[in-house]
């Protein structure tokens, strides 16, 4: 969890300009590090590369937008880095 | 080129699916009011086009990619790059690559090339929506078929 979240916190400090020290585990990066939907594409993009993955954006997107999930269970980084260790497990065991 | 309809593209040369590239020609034309004003007395195809032209042929490999269920809009430009002039007259091939594809979003590498010499590149970002309406659904397919769009590589 510490490596994904010190790996994701890098590439958006990277990406958005941001300095590293301000981004912590309950950073939401809509809310409080100010990502919009655009700058979320290269981090999307560089976590793809980083880990291996596939995002799926479209499909939180559409749970949010149905009221189905928060933008906080996607979108805060310890959530986020989460979902990325479980899209990594899940391609190692191939689930 | 069809440059007061926007249509930049004239002829998809290649297109293959499995390495995910394209190739397409454009005809720049000698003559247009664009050239008019940039700029009298010395016309230049302004950069802008010549980005829009790849971000045209991104999309083209793009709809290939997706089989035309989704519509790639151009999001984003980097690295954007004119190396060399464009005349009025002269022949553009433009190559474009799959650099990623992302969940309801593209990124693409595209080339310009006249007489194999390279004049423009860029990294491109689309994100890729639903067809609006049929009506743009249909508007694309007839367009498809100007161009030339291989029917056959969606069936692979």
């Amino acid at each position: 969890m510490s490596s994904t979240f010190d790996q994701v916190a890098s590439i958006i400090a990277e990406t958005c300009d941001i300095p590293r020290d301000t981004i912590t585990p309950d950073s939401h990066a809509i809310d409080d590090l100010g990502i919009d939907s655009l700058d979320f594409l290269d981090i999307a993009f560089a976590i793809d590369k980083a880990f291996g993955i596939k995002l799926p954006l479209e499909k939180w997107t559409q749970e949010v937008n149905d009221g189905k999930a928060t933008t906080e269970q996607y979108f805060v980084l310890k959530n986020l880095c989460a979902r990325i260790d479980e899209l990594v497990a899940a391609k190692s065991t191939g689930t | 080129m069809q440059l007061e309809y926007f249509q930049l593209v004239d002829r998809i040369l290649d297109l293959n699916l499995e390495e995910k590239a394209i190739r397409v020609e454009a005809q720049v034309p000698q003559t247009n009011t664009i050239f008019e004003g940039h700029f009298p007395g010395h016309p230049l195809m302004p950069g802008v086009l010549l980005i829009e032209s790849m971000a045209q042929t991104s999309g083209w490999l793009l709809l290939g990619v997706l089989k035309f269920e989704r519509m790639p809009i151009l999001a984003a430009v980097k690295e954007a790059k004119v190396r060399g002039s464009v005349f009025p007259g002269e022949l553009l091939t433009i190559e474009a690559s799959l650099a990623h594809e992302g969940s309801g979003y593209a990124m693409t590498e595209a080339k310009i090339r006249v007489d194999g010499k390279l004049r423009a590149n860029a990294a491109l970002t689309f994100t890729l929506i639903p067809f609006p309406n049929a009506d743009i659904r249909g508007h694309m397919d007839a367009v498809a078929k100007r161009v030339g769009f291989p029917q056959q590589a969606l069936l692979s």
